[in-house]
């Protein structure tokens, strides 16, 4: 089933901790009144422009199978490539914050305001991850009403460009979603406009089929291994 | 002089209203504004810079600290020779054809400026000839590209190699950056540097220049 999602603003709005962990602040230090004004002003620019809104599509294994081989280009092995054939459902999706905000962070920029763009920026790219967060849960959530996943089901993300999914994958994956109808498009180099927007699968199964160590061909050049922590974060939910 | 100091001491705390006010200040006392440029502001800055390396400050602190260098600049702008501002030489910064992430780059610029060079910022997908173009008429000492797509990469090879053919590599240097370019694919494409991230690349410039 296809659906497009209207996401709260609100909804979306990170912490000023997440918005400082995106720059690269590490947890609890301690920045100033400066900093803090320069985050809250961040975020009320956030609140101000952000549109955000989302769409979601199933696909059945052999649907996504060939969705994810797309251009033959993926790392091989990888691990979206292991779990998916395990998955209990797929669900194709794409959020975006919405073109206004775009235009206000380079608006910002060419302006002069560079503190207050930057930390926009990061507090953008915060709340698109809260968009992809906010796409799983009401994935999850419709996935055991309809009976199709029960509590012992988690939801995670995958998107072209990472984990061996090359980037060139969001031709079929666009092809197949169509989130042209929330605004986001696909540039020839498989970029999507508005930027601040993020798409690919969220695969829902047991907490085992998700767990995997980061030690693909691929791994090493990865600068975050956040793969870690999301998994950390499934595996710490209770049912 | 006290207020130099001063004026790096609140550069570094990154208060942009006291910084502008006390450089007015020093102004009024007469003193040379490339003085103050230089003892002042650059100083507070290279001190930011210093402490950021060594991951005693961070990105937002730098932020700020670069706000208050602007806030003192737009004093002293007036009464600064032409060459006065960006001593320390010109580069060309730009996010390659076909990419239009250019936080990264905003960033080398901010640092770049407040490190004394003179930026000239072509803003995303840049093609290779408005690189090497650009870099050619205002005699830039270096040409910085960023790229945050593994699709666009390659675009910052074609820069390389029309620098090449224009017989212009041995007058422009080129340093790359961006999260999936790595120091190997840098020396690979045949860049002279590698910025891994926008503190780095002030190192990089100011290495490449000399």
């Amino acid at each position: 089933m296809r659906r497009v999602v209207g996401i709260l603003p609100a909804s979306i709005v990170p912490s000023e901790e997440a918005v400082l962990g995106a720059m690269g602040v590490p947890p609890g230090s301690e920045q100033g009144e400066r900093v803090d004004g320069l985050v809250a002003d961040a975020l009320d620019e956030l609140r101000r422009a952000a549109c955000p809104r989302g769409v979601v599509t199933n696909v059945t294994t052999d649907e996504f199978a060939r969705i994810y081989e797309g251009e033959s280009d993926n790392d091989t092995p990888s691990p979206l490539a292991e779990i998916f054939p395990r998955a209990e459902e797929l669900v194709l999706f794409a959020a975006t914050l919405g073109a206004p905000l775009s235009e206000r962070i380079a608006a910002l920029f060419a302006d002069g305001s560079l503190a207050l763009a930057t930390m926009l920026d990061a507090a953008a790219s915060e709340a698109a991850e809260l968009a992809g967060v906010h796409l799983d849960g009401l994935v999850l959530e419709g996935a055991r009403l309809g009976g199709q996943a029960n509590q012992f089901t988690r939801a995670l993300r995958y998107s072209p460009g990472y984990c061996g999914w090359n980037l060139t994958g969001q031709r079929a994956l666009f092809a197949a979603l169509g989130p042209e109808e929330i605004g986001v498009h696909l540039t020839d180099n498989c970029l999507m406009e508005p930027l601040k927007s993020i798409s690919g699968v969220i695969v829902l199964g047991p907490r085992e089929i998700h767990e995997f160590t980061d030690d693909y061909s691929f791994c090493s050049a990865c600068p975050t291994h956040d793969c870690r922590r999301r998994i950390k974060e499934l595996t710490q939910t209770r049912p | 002089m006290e207020i130099l100091g001063q004026i790096a001491a609140l550069l570094e705390r990154g208060e942009d209203q006291e910084v502008r006010s006390l450089t007015q200040s020093a102004m009024d006392q007469s003193l040379p504004a490339l003085k103050i440029l230089e003892e002042g502001l650059l100083a507070g800055m290279q001190v930011v810079g210093d402490r950021f390396r060594a991951h005693d400050i961070f990105l937002p602190e730098v932020l700020l600290a670069a706000r208050a260098m602007s806030a003192g600049v737009e004093v002293l702008k007036p009464h600064l020779g032409k060459t006065d501002l960006h001593s320390r030489g010109k580069v060309v910064i730009g996010t390659v054809q076909g990419d239009l992430h250019d936080i990264g780059k905003n960033l080398v610029g901010i640092m770049l400026s407040g490190a004394g060079f003179e930026v000239i910022d072509l803003g995303k997908n840049v093609s290779a000839e408005e690189f090497v173009d650009t870099a050619r008429e205002s005699g830039a000492d270096v040409i910085g590209m960023s790229a945050l797509l593994t699709t666009t990469m390659p675009a910052m090879k074609q820069v390389i190699s029309l620098l090449r053919e224009r017989g212009l590599d041995s007058s422009v240097r080129t340093m790359v950056g961006g999260a999936p370019v790595t120091r190997e694919y840098a020396s690979e494409m045949g860049a002279d540097g590698y910025g891994f991230d926008a503190a780095n690349a002030v190192e990089c410039v100011r290495e490449l220049v000399g």
